[in-house]
């Protein structure tokens, strides 16, 4: 049994990555290495306004003086900031009107990724922002959108068409200084997703984000800044992917959320970077900042995230529960396998009356990876009745791999209800067994069993994309366990 | 349709069956009786494929197959079918789900096309009348805090939806109260038919009473040492075990 178990594990991790290809494509790219003369250049491609400039070049200065974290359950070469090209766009022969213009090479990659650029093909009316490396390459259904008031472009053409709207709110959740890869982003970020929704408005479709990597030795910063006005409501999903490659690459990101009085901001990430090959070679680093503000009473950001990709995962999307009777909730799938390592999670942090929050988290692990939840609620004094519930369930595949616990709770505030339940299991062979008897082979049983305990927080995810994520968890985990 | 011959097996370096024989043919149902640790569960586990146990010796046959070499999700898409004596639980899996996914998987194996929900629903409906069993209990997660009673239904349920053509019930009756029991055989009984068979475990006679064996066979010690009709039950229930093993204690004696 034990090494039947032995040549199934193998299996799992024969299971190839199928978003590894690179796209032949010329690219602009600035010299490698990070000076105020990187900062500088990326500014001026970009066009940019003086106090943006200033803005990168300080925090720029900020991040010199700062410490990479040492804290995370995660351990990895020190990264050589010099050896990353911090700007790669690709070269189009003319820069897209319209998008039928943009470069057939470009619209072969996504269409090979399964995104179409053809608003007149998408059935499931979402509209996509196209990231490749530093730039975003295709922004579809604007002119629909717009028709509501909807503002969803790149963050690049935000700065020139809605300067004010990028000056009044970039930075305001996630400052320069708040941690060491965030300010590194603020310097050298390259583009990214912008949307807005006005007073009332419905958003009458998703908004979703593609990001693709594909330049070597790049890194990508992307920033991405959601502000909804009051009662309205938007859900948005973000993507990524990248190719397989031998050296690390890493993406360090900032997202923004500001939701106002009575409004809504739903976020899902599909996080598949590429993990690296199953000796643990090559991969993404993922290190990631993502808060949202419930700015407003009544205000709600909901984060979901289905976490399959990326070699190291440093990532907690969080909500600062200003607003009285806002509402906070995470949901969390994060799998590891191979030589993966995850530590991920939360913070939920409760300022105004009656806040509420709600954890549910679920790990996976299998091969030799380790996946670690941390999470931090807390409760300011003046957070009268606040709520949280934290629900983490961690289950582990084979027993080379590890799963962690790291939660955070600070309380000062008498009247607060915090609970917290957590549950490690392993799948029971006694499971597979029965599912093999009713004529499903390994492969099908611990898909359908990994799916089932994820399933509150697949139940989450928009339908268009809830199917998707299920096949990505059985690929990620192809026959784990014997 | 099934042919064990001299088959042995044991788990780690216990000897559990040692040299099993018994033939069954479409259309029969057969029952295995004994006294507990006689090897009964051990016999239905082996026959499904379950790998803790270790084959040593012998054959089995089943439709013109090496039944022992087969994975144990190709015998059950063979058709070979376990209602388990303790079914396992899934959370977050739904029993409508669950089973969607076997009978599906054992089309695709026959070459058929999935059920669509609406077909699947209607084979659905008509199936859980047959242990009376209700949607809302198949909407739950399989098995996930079911009682006793309903977990054997589910078996039996699942059964139903995928039409075996020998169906192995492990101590079915264990755990159960008398409706249930009856609800159960009732189930079985109506899926009886002249081209499949039945190997029924069971520790009590009392299950017999309501699905009636055409054979009884009674293992001891990993043998068959007796081989009968339903009158064979009946003489276990009224004289106890003890008298076969005094009688085997004779004739080696």
């Amino acid at each position: 049994m034990a090494e039947e178990q032995e040549d199934i594990l193998e299996q799992v991790t024969t299971s190839e990555y199928k978003y590894g290809f690179v796209t032949a494509i010329e690219a602009d790219e600035a010299p490698k290495g990070l000076t105020e003369d990187t900062v500088r250049f990326i500014s001026a491609k970009k066009n940019e306004p003086e106090w943006l400039l200033e803005y990168r070049l300080k925090s720029y200065r900020q991040w010199l003086k700062m410490e990479e974290p040492q804290w995370p359950n995660v351990t990895y070469p020190k990264i050589d900031f010099q050896d990353i090209i911090y700007y790669s766009a690709p070269k189009q022969k003319i820069s897209p009107k319209s998008l039928d213009e943009i470069d057939p090479e470009l619209r072969k990659t996504f269409e090979k990724l399964g995104i179409s650029l053809d608003e007149q093909k998408r059935i499931s009316g979402v509209a996509v922002d196209a990231v490749m490396d530093s730039i975003s390459v295709a922004t579809t259904f604007k002119e629909e959108l717009s028709k509501v008031g909807v503002i969803f472009c790149s963050m690049s053409e935000a700065v020139q068409e809605h300067p004010e709207l990028v000056k009044k709110y970039l930075g305001s959740v996630v400052p320069a200084t708040d941690n060491y890869f965030s300010a590194l982003n603020a310097a050298v970020f390259s583009d990214g997703s912008f949307c807005y929704i006005p007073k009332g408005v419905r958003c009458p479709m998703e908004l979703s984000t593609y990001f693709r990597i594909n330049a070597a030795n790049t890194g990508q910063f992307e920033r991405t800044l959601i502000v909804a006005e009051e009662g309205s409501y938007v859900s948005y999903l973000e993507g990524c992917t990248a190719p397989q490659r031998d050296e690390n690459q890493l993406h360090a990101a900032v997202v923004e959320l500001v939701a106002m009085e009575k409004a809504e901001i739903k976020y899902s990430t599909v996080q598949n970077w590429y993990p690296g090959d199953k000796e643990g070679k090559g991969g993404i680093y993922n290190f990631v900042t993502k808060r949202g503000i419930c700015a407003g009473d009544h205000a709600k950001i909901s984060w979901t995230q289905v976490e399959t990709g990326s070699s190291v995962t440093w990532k907690y999307p969080s909500v600062i529960l200003k607003g009285d009777y806002s509402i906070g909730e995470f949901y969390s799938v994060a799998v590891t396998n191979n030589f993966q390592q995850a530590d991920t999670g939360t913070k939920m942090v409760h300022l105004g009356k009656n806040t509420r929050s709600r954890i549910v988290s679920k790990g996976i692990s299998a091969g030799k990876s380790q996946n670690s939840y941390r999470g931090l609620v807390s409760v300011s004094k003046n957070a009268d009745n606040a709520r949280n519930f934290s629900q983490c369930d961690s289950m582990l595949l084979g027993d080379k791999c590890g799963a962690h616990t790291f939660p955070y709770i600070e309380v000062k505030n008498n009247s607060a209800v915090v609970e917290h339940e957590a549950t490690t299991s392993k799948i029971g062979e006694d499971q597979i067994f029965y599912c093999n008897q009713r004529g499903m082979d390994t492969e099908t049983a611990v898909a359908l069993i990994i799916n089932g305990f994820a399933k509150e927080v697949m139940n989450q995810l928009p339908m268009e994309f809830a199917v998707e994520a299920q096949k990505l968890l059985a690929i990620s985990l192809e026959g784990s366990v014997g | 349709m099934l042919k064990i011959d001299n088959l042995q097996a044991r788990i780690e370096e216990k000897e559990i069956l040692k040299g099993i024989n018994l033939e069954i043919k479409p259309g029969e149902v057969h029952a295995i009786m004994g006294p507990n640790g006689s090897g009964k569960s051990t016999l239905a586990s082996v026959l499904a494929g379950r790998e803790d146990y270790e084959v040593t010796g012998g054959s089995v046959d089943f439709l013109g197959k090496d039944l022992l070499e087969m994975a144990p999700e190709d015998r059950a898409k063979e058709g070979l079918f376990l209602a388990f004596q303790y079914p396992v639980e899934i959370p977050g899996v739904s029993t409508t789900n669950f089973i969607k996914t076997a009978v599906n998987e054992k089309r695709k194996y026959q070459g058929l096309e999935p059920l669509d929900a609406a077909q699947f629903l209607k084979t659905m409906k008509e199936k859980m009348q047959l242990v009376q069993i209700n949607q809302s209990l198949l909407s739950r997660s399989l098995n996930e805090g079911f009682s006793g009673g309903e977990k054997k239904r589910n078996e039996i349920f699942q059964m139903a939806m995928l039409e075996p053509k020998l169906g192995i019930l492990d101590e079915t009756d264990s755990g159960l109260d008398i409706d249930a029991l009856r609800i159960v055989a009732n189930g079985v009984n109506q899926l009886r038919s002249k081209d499949n068979a039945f190997l029924v475990v069971t520790h009590y006679q009392r299950l017999l009473d309501y699905i009636v064996p055409d054979f009884v066979h009674v293992l001891y010690n990993g043998k068959i040492v007796r081989s009968g009709t339903k009158e064979l039950a009946l003489e276990l229930e009224e004289k106890g075990y003890d008298f076969i093993k005094a009688e085997l204690e004779a004739t080696t004696a």
